[in-house]
């Protein structure tokens, strides 16, 4: 068994690569997968941070493709789950201290121990993101559902497509179902319009998940929480599984599509 | 239709199909020998040709048709139809697997192509794929995409632009002044329009989206409706 490596970008900032890059390594690995997430975020790091791994940093990323330590050296095991590990980014560096070559070498040397090598992405489209992208078998794009965000989004989609890394797959994240019941946000349908890729999932706004972050534990530990039940869907997506997506109490029920059917200017 | 051959009881003409010969009333005998020496004599002419025959009220007997078959067919000729009034005759074409009406496919004919050399074609170039924001494409001629045309995409053509498929991204048609070059696409909601220089500001849109095109009509751009004229 060789890993699958699945890399989190999205153009824009801010629209939870990391969040979603934790909380999908959580839900795989209590699923009893083994799981490495890297932070590819290098000079800012914080996936250690929301995956609460901050304090035993010792090694990063950089000094692994420097050759200051070994690969296991660098790997922070997680507090909750033993399968579960971590290779945080440099504070200290910048994205030039790494190169998409680099990145591939690295997950060649992962891929027999694991059954998934997570890659968080930094936003933007320049050394960072083709470090990220470079060793990825999957690329899922995370977004909002807001223009800004979509734009970037079917930039580095197209930028996906470029590289032949096969078709992105797509991650809604923070859908507010009752700004999309009032018109007042885009809707799945509308984001599937314009990117039109495959839907890898749709996470709902739930402020748990600041919470969680805050705490550094992923929300997919929550099984109450549903931002957390929609990772854990997403998870078992990953893995294959033909799993329905949750009702959002908007966007695709019926009296809403008839709704819209009437609201002056189409879509 | 031209006439190609006249005699007293055999007619030779060209028809879509190939050549049809017609046979007027008389013995069979004596016409059966004269389309023969039509056939020594012209064999050049008929090479390669498919021939339908218009018996009339002759019954011709299967092995009539069989003999003529294979005497034209000796010199490349194939005969791919025998029409006549008489029932027996065309239940033996049939048998000789041959057809009864001129209308039916002839066996093996050729299609035609439409010969593109003289059509006077210009430079276009076709993207089987769709434009996603940050995506230019900069091109002397005509541009046609099979595919949408995102927001944040740009296409800059010198002729026209074809989109099969959403225009929301930002199009530069007849740069820089070619007033003759038009704007068509199946959704037509773009961030940007200008042919030949001229802006186009969107109108607020009503109703559902369908096929336009954008061209310029006194120095103004304008959308219509895409309509097929009958």
């Amino acid at each position: 068994m060789t890993a699958r490596v699945v890399t989190f970008s999205s153009g824009k900032g801010g629209v939870g690569k990391t969040t979603t890059t934790a909380n999908l390594a959580v839900a795989l690995a209590s699923t009893n997968q083994r799981v490495v997430c890297i932070d590819g975020d290098i000079g800012l790091r914080n996936l250690d941070v929301v995956m609460g791994l901050e304090n035993r940093i010792v090694y990063d990323l950089v000094d692994v493709i420097e050759g200051r330590c070994r690969v296991r050296q660098a790997m922070i095991r997680d507090k909750r789950y033993e399968n579960l590990f971590l290779i945080p980014a440099a504070q200290t560096r910048d994205k030039t201290a790494v190169s998409p070559s680099d990145m591939v070498r690295l997950c060649n040397e992962l891929r027999p121990e694991f059954d998934w090598i997570l890659i968080d992405s930094p936003a933007g489209i320049e050394r960072g993101f083709r470090n990220a992208i470079a060793p990825a078998d999957i690329v899922v794009v995370v977004t909002n559902p807001e223009v800004s965000a979509l734009r970037d989004a079917d930039r580095i989609i197209g930028l996906v497509e470029a590289e032949e890394k096969g078709p992105a797959r797509l991650v809604i994240n923070r859908l507010n179902a009752a700004m999309v019941k009032r018109g007042e946000m885009l809707d799945t349908n509308d984001v599937l319009e314009l990117l039109a890729i495959e839907l890898l999932g749709i996470v709902p706004e739930d402020e748990q998940v600041i919470i969680s972050t805050n705490r550094g534990q992923p929300v997919a530990l929550d099984d109450k929480s549903k931002a957390g039940k929609a990772f854990q869907n997403i998870a078992r997506r990953l893995n294959g599984e033909d799993v329905p997506y949750l009702p959002l109490d908007g966007g695709n029920n019926f009296f809403n599509k008839i709704g819209k059917m009437f609201k002056p200017g189409g879509n | 239709m031209m006439k190609i051959n006249e005699t007293k009881s055999i007619q030779i003409k060209g028809i879509n199909e190939g050549l049809l010969i017609t046979f007027e009333d008389g013995d069979w005998k004596d016409l059966e020998k004269e389309l023969l020496t039509i056939l020594e004599e012209k064999a050049n002419f008929f090479q390669g040709a498919q021939i339908a025959l218009d018996v009339g009220n002759h019954v011709l007997r299967a092995a009539d048709l069989g003999m003529l078959r294979d005497r034209f067919s000796d010199k490349g000729i194939t005969i791919w139809a025998v029409l006549g009034s008489s029932p027996s005759t065309e239940m033996n074409a049939q048998m000789l697997g041959m057809a009864t009406r001129l209308s039916a496919p002839a066996p093996e004919r050729k299609i035609h192509s439409i010969s593109t050399e003289n059509i006077p074609g210009e430079e276009a170039i076709f993207i089987h794929r769709t434009l996603r924001s940050g995506f230019k494409v900069d091109y002397d001629g005509h541009v046609i995409v099979l595919g949408d045309v995102n927001p944040g995409a740009e296409i800059n053509a010198s002729g026209s632009v074809i989109v099969w498929g959403r225009v929301k991204g930002s199009i530069l048609a007849g740069v820089p002044e070619n007033h003759g070059a038009s704007v068509c696409a199946l959704e037509l909601a773009p961030t940007l329009l200008r042919i030949a220089g001229v802006s186009y500001v969107p109108a607020k849109r009503k109703g559902k989206n369908q096929p336009e095109m954008a061209k310029v009509e006194d120095g103004q751009v304008v959308v219509e409706n895409w309509k097929i004229k009958s």
